[in-house]
């Protein structure tokens, strides 16, 4: 074991000659010991203070806000709802109509996880087990697709969408959100194949089962819950999407996604910063909760290829 | 991708088929050949029609008059112009490619050493962690609109709470417009030096967006370091500090440099969280940006095209980098 000791310390810090305690050793011991702890609390506090005060805002008066904008407790007293009732309200009664934009975002992000697990589980599988003619340069497509600004394709598509009449469209929103995760599900999905063992699929074969019926009966049972993370990592990157919505949807307030309502609203002067606050917290809610049910499986998911680099 | 991993994982069909040479021609290889592109077919022609294709098509457009206005008349074999390249060579590109270096080189680099901090700090297992490790990827994973506006009000000269803070606390004479200043002069030992203010808020933000993603990575990795090494080193007197330099590190170089490229690519596209904080505002005009104002505000999609090509084509550069050494070595091992 090659470890290098500085031999020109003649005290070896494991044996510490009598009376001096305090050793390199200790000393950094000691100091790290303590400075973890500061670390650890000043991150936590960096990186949850944001959502905090997001929330704390949500349901503060604005007048409140406006008197007395370093507070971050709430009066008890001052608890006030009332900026989610009017974010929620549909735009006709005088509100927002966030309800309205959390359902366009919940169908666009539904529709592209669906699609694109139909689509990318046979050819996550056919990467992974099969050998064919130019599979290395399918993966590599698919990479520099994944790397590839997504500026760059949003000029094209932009024009393509506005030529076709369908730029406003949902539907052509769901399309490029699907071309878009693609790669990423492909990626992870065809990962978490290679884990499985051959000889489970070599047995099903054997049996005389059929290739697709190899995938059906033992590999997708077996893969399930990479499906799952992967379906719940598209999920959130098709709500959060925002240029793509911004460039199709801006003139089409009906079809408007919640990211896109919120960074419409967040421009104009008439609607108050507590009432975006509560759209805030209504846009990350999902996600949070989301990640919190499944962080595990989405962790081991984005992460299983790091381990073996 | 053609690692001996892969062959071996595709045993059932080679084995059954006979010998190495012989495989290409035997019915089985072939079903197999069959089998795989017709699975892979619905994901290639997607990719292909809706990523491809475009891309392909930003070229002719970087080199035709199309605007807005006559988007329709423009055709696949128009008259073809370099006259959109005038406007990447003039000097505003140039300086929103520099604001675009320098935020991808500053964002990336911070936010992989906080990244590696809070791997160490959180390496030791305690009572919370694993909550207080979830609740640290919230920023990665949290909508990009809801925290950008969260920071911009915090931000906010007018009710923003640094500002607030800033003034009661650190004395700050007035309110300082993180997201609009171009530039502020600061005095500091001495000496007299401008700092450009939206450009460090906006890059201290990318450090809290992704810094998360680097933890991710490299606590993945810490794990996978066999606890006897650093026992060893332990009980032959390597300090704590000896220990990470010897030890760990070596160990986590491949993931962070790995993590360097990514993270570069990423944030040097980046779009939203620029455009998002600053509208491109106060010298943060990043490449993405200038692309997406001549697409709409100009309704110049022939410039537009010309400034996303030369973009892609450094991007490109590095991609290939990143291919060569660590898409490839990840799938060997």
């Amino acid at each position: 074991m090659a470890v290098p000791v500085e031999t020109r310390r003649p005290s070896s810090p494991s044996r510490p000659p009598e009376g001096s305690r305090w050793t390199r050793d200790v000393i950094e011991t000691k100091v790290f010991g303590i400075l973890r702890w500061v670390v650890i609390a000043g991150l936590v506090l960096v990186t949850l203070f944001p959502f905090y005060y997001m929330f704390v805002l949500s349901i503060r008066p604005l007048d409140s806000l406006l008197r007395d904008p370093g507070s971050l407790v709430i009066p008890f007293g001052e608890l006030d709802w009332g900026s989610y009732v009017s974010i929620l309200t549909p735009q006709e009664n005088g509100g927002q109509g966030f309800l309205k934009f959390m359902g366009n975002s919940a169908l666009v992000a539904l529709g592209t996880v669906l699609i694109s697990l139909i689509v990318a589980i046979p050819g996550s599988y056919a990467i992974s087990r099969l050998n064919f003619f130019g599979r290395r340069q399918v993966s590599g497509l698919f990479l520099a697709v994944y790397l590839f600004p997504s500026i760059l394709l949003a000029i094209p598509l932009f024009t393509f969408f506005t030529r076709l009449g369908l730029r406003g469209q949902l539907v052509a929103l769901l399309i490029v959100y699907v071309a878009q995760v693609i790669p990423v599900t492909i990626y992870m999905l065809r990962n978490y194949f290679d884990t499985i063992p051959t000889s489970l699929e070599e047995a099903a074969a054997l049996d005389g089962c059929s290739r697709l019926g190899v995938l059906r009966r033992i590999s997708l049972p077996l893969a399930m819950p990479a499906i799952i993370s992967n379906g719940l990592f598209v999920f959130m990157i098709a709500w959060n999407e925002f240029l793509f919505a911004l460039l199709f949807l801006v003139n089409t307030r009906p079809n408007w996604t919640v990211s896109l309502g919120l960074s419409q609203l967040a421009g104009s002067i008439e609607v108050p910063t507590t009432v975006l606050m509560a759209g805030s917290v209504i846009l990350t809610l999902p996600i949070i909760i989301i990640f919190f049910a499944a962080e595990r499986l989405l962790t081991e998911g984005l992460t299983a290829g790091a381990e073996k680099g | 991708m053609s690692s001996t991993k892969k062959d071996a994982s595709a045993g059932p069909a080679a084995s059954t088929a006979g010998p190495r040479g012989r495989r290409k021609l035997s019915p089985m290889a072939r079903e197999e050949q069959r089998a795989g592109l017709t699975l892979l077919s619905p994901t290639l022609v997607l990719v292909l029609v809706m990523v491809v294709l475009p891309i392909l098509w930003t070229l002719v457009l970087a080199f035709q008059r199309v605007r807005i206005l006559n988007i329709r008349t423009a055709g696949i074999f128009g008259p073809y112009t370099i006259a959109n390249f005038d406007n990447v060579f003039s000097s505003s590109f140039f300086t929103s490619l520099a604001t675009t270096l320098a935020y991808s080189i500053f964002g990336t680099a911070g936010a992989i050493i906080l990244g590696l901090i809070a791997a160490l700090a959180l390496r030791k297992p305690f009572k919370g962690r694993t909550l207080i490790r979830a609740s640290m990827l919230i920023p990665y994973v949290a909508p990009i609109v809801a925290v950008t506006f969260t920071w911009s009000t915090m931000l906010d000269p007018q009710f923003g709470l640094v500002n607030y803070w800033g003034k009661r606390l650190f004395g700050w004479e007035e309110s300082i417009p993180f997201l609009s200043e171009r530039a502020r002069d600061v005095s500091f030992l001495g000496l007299e030096f401008q700092l450009p203010t939206a450009l460090i808020a906006v890059i201290v933000f990318e450090w809290w967006r992704s810094f998360p993603f680097a933890f991710l990575f490299l606590t993945a990795r810490l794990n996978a370091v066999p606890d006897s090494l650093e026992e060893a080193a332990r009980v032959d007197g390597a300090t704590p500090i000896q220990r990470f330099n010897h030890i760990i590190l070596p160990q986590l170089l491949p993931t962070m440099a790995m993590l360097s490229v990514l993270r570069f690519i990423w944030t040097f596209n980046s779009f939203d969280d620029i455009y998002l904080l600053t509208g491109g505002g106060g010298g943060t005009e990043v490449v993405a940006v200038t692309v997406f104002n001549y697409l709409t505000a100009r309704g110049d999609i022939g410039a537009a095209s010309a400034q996303a090509l030369v973009l892609a084509v450094i991007l490109g550069v590095f991609v290939g980098v990143y291919i060569k050494f660590f898409a490839r070595k990840e799938e060997v091992s």
